[in-house]
């Protein structure tokens, strides 16, 4: 199962949705807006996507993740738009027969969703500047001026 | 041929726009559109040489010559999760 919103994630919600009498492992990993990077303080982020791709990456992140590990179920739940420090951006909730495959693969699918999935992070710093997020540290391409 | 060209993220905020129209040679492939794009979005080419491709919403190879009419999209560098 497959989630792009605009809507603040419930972790609850996505934990249900793996929830059955199969499972006997259900993991879930959140990820949530940071504060600091380094030494720069973030006080919020805007994220975007293409969404038809990101949503047919992330089917097959899915997919692939079925076909390697045991699943019982799969919920993949992606933030987009504009999310405050500490609010909730990605969950990801893997249930399985027993723990390891449970753990294995939630932690593959971040790992998956973080190289190929078409979605980008604008960072809205405290000092009134943004950077987009483009995974070049050295070389931080300059957004707008706030 | 006329190639549109999706543009996100800091692609998309350095045009102005969510989208470019491009005029290609026939068979022209995601390479020759590379270099173009660089021409076209001048201070921005360390991110257009960068970033990928992706041709009817697969990632696509420099080598990948351009189907008629195909939905093409610049992909920065992701950074979701």
């Amino acid at each position: 199962m497959i989630r792009l919103t605009h809507d603040p994630i419930d972790p609850a919600t996505v934990i249900q949705a793996v929830c059955a009498s199969a499972a006997g492992a259900v993991v879930l990993f959140l990820g949530t807006v940071r504060e600091k990077t380094g030494r720069r303080i973030t006080s919020s982020l805007e994220y975007e996507c293409y969404a038809e791709m990101a949503e047919k990456k992330l089917a097959e992140l899915e997919a692939e993740g079925r076909a390697r590990w045991p699943l019982v179920e799969c919920m993949i739940v992606h933030r987009l738009g504009h999310l405050e420090v500490g609010q909730t951006s990605v969950a990801i909730a893997v249930s399985s027969a027993h723990r390891r495959p449970a753990f294995e693969c939630g932690q593959w699918l971040i790992d998956r969703i973080k190289e190929v999935v078409p979605i980008w992070k604008k960072e809205n710093y405290a000092d009134g500047t943004s950077d987009w997020v483009h995974a070049d540290p050295g070389n931080p391409i300059r957004g707008e001026e706030m | 041929m006329n190639v549109q060209v999706r543009l996100f993220a800091a692609a998309r905020q350095a045009a102005g726009r969510d989208r470019l129209e491009l005029e290609l040679p026939d068979g022209a492939t995601i390479g020759q559109l590379r270099r173009r794009l660089g021409e076209e979005l001048p201070g921005f080419s360390g991110l257009i040489a960068r970033a990928m491709f992706a041709v009817d919403m697969q990632y696509a190879l420099d080598a990948q010559q351009i189907p008629v009419g195909a939905e093409v999209a610049l992909i920065p560098p992701v950074s979701g999760g």
